[in-house]
């Protein structure tokens, strides 16, 4: 009997060990499903479908006296007109309004566009000049040669039909388009056209976000800490701020970009859309954040150092900033960068406060409208075109990958500071 | 002449910088002077006069920054009123911004009165530039020759350095109650605006959530209806499908890695974990919608059951992937915080490892497990990126996890994202649920963390 007995006890303690092992494996399987398949999704948008024209074109139309391009004649000038006539050149039996309408819909709305930065940047000199180009296909075009728009289904539900495949093959066959690297996903900004869409633009806006955020935090968080550590007299206005800073910890994120709507623009009318707004919400919401970590670290020195600095004659203050403070910025610093890596993955605040706007320029100062890179996945993966789920994948990709890598630091810092008292 | 914001601070900065070495090297010819000692070294002299030549001025800056274009708003929006008394509110705002677009050379107009009042208004703001410069220069100047004067070699500048740095510090703590405070004031007011127009018990207990339709024509706002009831509903019902999947999960692997693993199993996992925890939520909001929610979909097409593309069961199950990590690791270091000795105890007595887990280790670590579950059932109320990819829009008032439900944070961002009117009731709405949110997930918080400190004390 006692043996059986024992048995089944041992069985539970099987079957609790295999609980916690199926448990383990499920969230792995989970992150390595969840990364698989945003990777999938997301490796075919490093490429991107070119097509090369051969352009002749006189520059006299739109360069000054001195052979410099003026502005206001080159945007004056048709350039959708002058690509499209070359479009054509490769298919002479497209003659019909409706049908040239199609053959045009295969290369990018933006072409004509990119074509006026190509000649504006090569500076060409007054006179007739040939040259080839690369210019963008359509996403949809771009979808199709990437096998991503199946063609089993019926042609008026699909968004590219049968007349359009033919040219895009045709155009293939020629070798005047193909798939080449995606430079302008890292080049450029938002647009409306998939093709012509970057994430520098939302890069940008999260690095200034950011500096905002490591600005205001960062020291405020380190004062704090090393006042709650050392200078705070036990009463009730030091219980009370410690409350409100574990509080502020588990406060939603949401909360903090409503707070940075009523308070920053209605209140205090700084500007919808800045990387400054932005900044400062997530770093009220990194506060609390850094200020325990910081405590933590303050207090894993041990309390010998700061007395014999006391012993010695040394005040509080230089006790605190001249010997522990640099014995603590390690630690200090692992929690700083974990701090950093949740709001740069922070989105919902800044919904809040209107970073959600769609923006072609890429921003230069800490006023000017901007958007970031999490917000940016949100709205590429909100929009319509399927071309833009594979760059909404792609930016997932470099964002995650920046994230572990800056977490994988934070573990490095971690180690090598690590010391046994 | 224009001063602009980073030259007045450079000044501003360098003038400080001055008065540091001034001090510095002042306070020795004094003492030579009077061929005393000082009694603190001169350093301290010239970091007291940083201090105060820099800190105040900044201040003034900050002030000056941030209050005056809102003062010069102020006077044009007066101004535009007293032009024409007739126009209403929103109009003469209207007004003003374009009046503030003409004078940024945004937008151009034909309209004299504009041009006129828009180059008023860049000439009011060039002065205010120019006497912010001026004001804080001058105070930065004089704040600095005042101390310089006043330094004595007899005077301690030391102590009075640390007594100003350690207010500075204290201010700096302080910003964690400003911050609540901000947070109560700002989402309480705007709440209460919206209660001016809006039943306060209509909106606790109303069935009926439809920002968007009118219902009856004699409403108040007679813009739709805000009973918070489906809403706060679907809420709980995605919280609760996230936890059906966190808690086990996270518990599990908690005990597991806890008490079985082997401290090679436990390097490995335990940051691969923390990856988990790492991803931003726009990204599982990314998984949710685009792999879950399909997958979910195609499951019930195959058991015959008609699955919302939008359904509450995928956004939670994301949800509860997302949060198995904050268990997972808030239980491990509960159940690690259990004495060794209660282990070895039951050990002795001849239980199994499993016996000595369920009926030793539970029970101790139960207050911090549970303060870490309700931890993670108010992030779970509070996420808000997952459910506005993955959860629908409209409020139905239903359990179940099949359907489309709405929650309280995919509200608030659909009601403030966009131009809306910051007066628009349907803006206001989203206070009172933001409020709603805030105190649900506060006292989740206290509670969940007055009963962790609970274990904390019993074993310390």
């Amino acid at each position: 009997m006692i043996r059986k007995s024992i048995q089944s006890r041992r069985a539970r303690e099987t079957r609790l060990k295999i609980y916690g092992i199926t448990s383990i494996c499920f969230a792995l399987i989970m992150l390595a499903t969840l990364l698989i398949s945003i990777g999938l999704n997301g490796y075919s948008a490093l490429q991107q479908a070119y097509f090369k024209l051969d352009i002749s074109v006189n520059t006299e139309k739109f360069v000054d006296d001195s052979g410099a391009p003026d502005n206001n004649k080159m945007n004056l000038f048709n350039w959708d007109g002058l690509v499209q006539s070359a479009l054509r050149e490769f298919f002479p039996e497209v003659k019909d309004r409706d049908e040239k309408k199609e053959l045009f819909a295969i290369i990018s709305a933006n072409a004509g566009y990119d074509l006026k930065e190509i000649i504006k940047k090569k500076a060409l000199g007054s006179g007739s000049h040939t040259l080839s180009v690369w210019l963008h296909l359509s996403d949809d075009a771009d979808q199709y040669l990437k096998g991503r728009l199946s063609i089993d289904i019926p042609e008026k539900d699909r968004r590219i039909n049968n007349k359009q495949i033919a040219w895009v093959n045709s155009l293939v066959e020629r070798d005047i388009a193909k798939l080449k690297f995606n430079k302008t996903f890292f080049t450029s900004a938002d647009s409306r056209e998939p093709e012509s869409a970057g994430i520098l633009g939302s890069v940008i806006g999260s690095a200034l976000t950011l500096f905002v955020t490591i600005m205001f935090a960062l020291p405020l968080a380190v004062m704090a800490a090393i006042y709650l550590e050392y200078f705070a007299k036990p009463g009730k206005i030091t219980d009370f701020i410690e409350v409100n800073v574990n509080n502020l910890a588990a406060v939603p994120s949401i909360v903090f970009g409503l707070l940075g709507l009523s308070v920053f623009l209605s209140t205090f009318g700084l500007p919808r859309s800045a990387p400054l707004v932005g900044g400062l919400v997530l770093g009220l919401m990194t506060l609390p954040t850094i200020i325990i970590a910081s405590r933590a670290s303050i207090r894993s020195i041990p309390p010998s150092i700061r007395e014999a600095a006391l012993g010695l004659g040394a005040s509080k203050m230089q006790a605190a900033l001249h010997h522990v403070l640099p014995l603590a910025t390690p630690g200090i610093l692992t929690g700083t960068i974990i701090g950093m890596a949740q709001a740069l993955g922070e989105t919902a605040p800044l919904l809040m406060i209107g970073m959600v706007a769609f923006i072609i320029d890429i921003p230069t100062t800490f006023t000017s409208s901007a958007t970031a890179m999490p917000v940016q996945i949100y709205m590429w993966s909100d929009s319509a075109e399927r071309a833009f789920y594979e760059r909404s994948s792609l930016a997932i990709l470099f964002l995650v990958a920046f994230l572990i890598s800056m977490n994988l630091l934070a573990v490095v810092l971690r180690k090598k500071f690590e010391k046994k008292w | 002449m224009t001063l602009p914001l980073s030259f007045v601070f450079f000044v501003l900065l360098g003038l400080s910088v001055y008065f540091y070495y001034h001090a510095k090297s002042g306070i020795v010819r004094k003492a030579a002077l009077l061929s005393d000692r000082t009694k603190a070294l001169p350093s301290h002299y010239g970091q007291q006069s940083f201090l105060w030549a820099f800190i105040p001025s900044f201040l003034i800056l900050l002030v000056l920054t941030i209050g005056g274009p809102n003062y010069i708003d102020q006077i044009f929006y007066n101004k535009i009123q007293e032009l024409n008394p007739t126009f209403n509110e929103s109009f003469v705002s209207l007004i003003l911004a374009k009046v503030i677009n003409v004078s940024n050379g945004k937008i151009s107009t034909g309209e004299e009165n504009i041009i006129m009042l828009a180059k008023d208004y860049k000439i009011a703001f060039e002065q205010l530039h120019f006497y912010r410069g001026l004001v804080v220069i001058l105070c930065a100047a004089l704040l600095g020759m005042i101390i310089s004067y006043r330094q004595k070699p007899g005077s301690n500048a030391r102590e009075q350095v640390e007594k100003f740095i350690v207010n500075i510090f204290f201010a700096s703590a302080v910003i964690a109650i400003f911050t609540t405070v901000a947070i109560i004031l700002s989402l309480f007011f705007e709440a209460l605006r919206f209660f001016n127009l809006y039943n306060f018990f209509d909106f606790i207990f109303g069935l009926h959530w439809a920002p968007n339709v009118a219902i009856r024509t004699d409403q108040v706002a007679a813009e739709g209806s805000f009973g918070m009831i489906p809403v706060l509903l679907g809420t709980l019902l995605i919280s609760f499908i996230a936890m059906c999947v966190a808690i086990p999960i996270g518990l599990f692997s908690a005990i597991y890695l806890a008490e079985f693993a082997t401290p090679k199993i436990r390097d490995f996992v335990k940051p691969t974990l923390e990856i988990l925890a790492g991803i931003p939520t726009v990204v599982y909001g990314y998984f949710a919608a685009l792999t879950a929610a399909p997958f979910f979909r195609e499951i019930g097409f195959s058991l015959g059951l008609d699955v919302s593309s939008e359904s509450a069961i995928a956004a939670g199950a994301v949800m509860g992937i997302m949060i198995i990590p904050f268990i997972s690791s808030l239980s491990d270091d509960v159940i690690r915080a259990v004495p060794q000795s209660l282990r070895d105890g039951s050990m002795g007595l001849g239980a199994t490892k499993a016996e000595t887990i369920y009926i030793v280790i539970l029970p101790a670590a139960i207050p911090g497990l549970v303060g870490a579950v309700l931890l993670a059932v108010s992030r779970a109320i509070g996420e808000t990126m997952i459910v506005v990819m993955a959860a629908g829009l409209s409020a139905n008032l239903t359990v179940n996890p099949l359907e489309s439900v709405t929650t309280v944070t995919v509200q608030i961002v659909s009601l403030l994202t966009g131009d809306t009117e910051f007066d628009d009731i349907k803006t206001l709405s989203a206070f009172g649920l933001g409020l709603a949110l805030f105190f649900f997930t506060l006292l989740l918080n206290i509670f969940a963390l007055s009963i962790s400190r609970r274990l904390a004390e019993r074993y310390d």
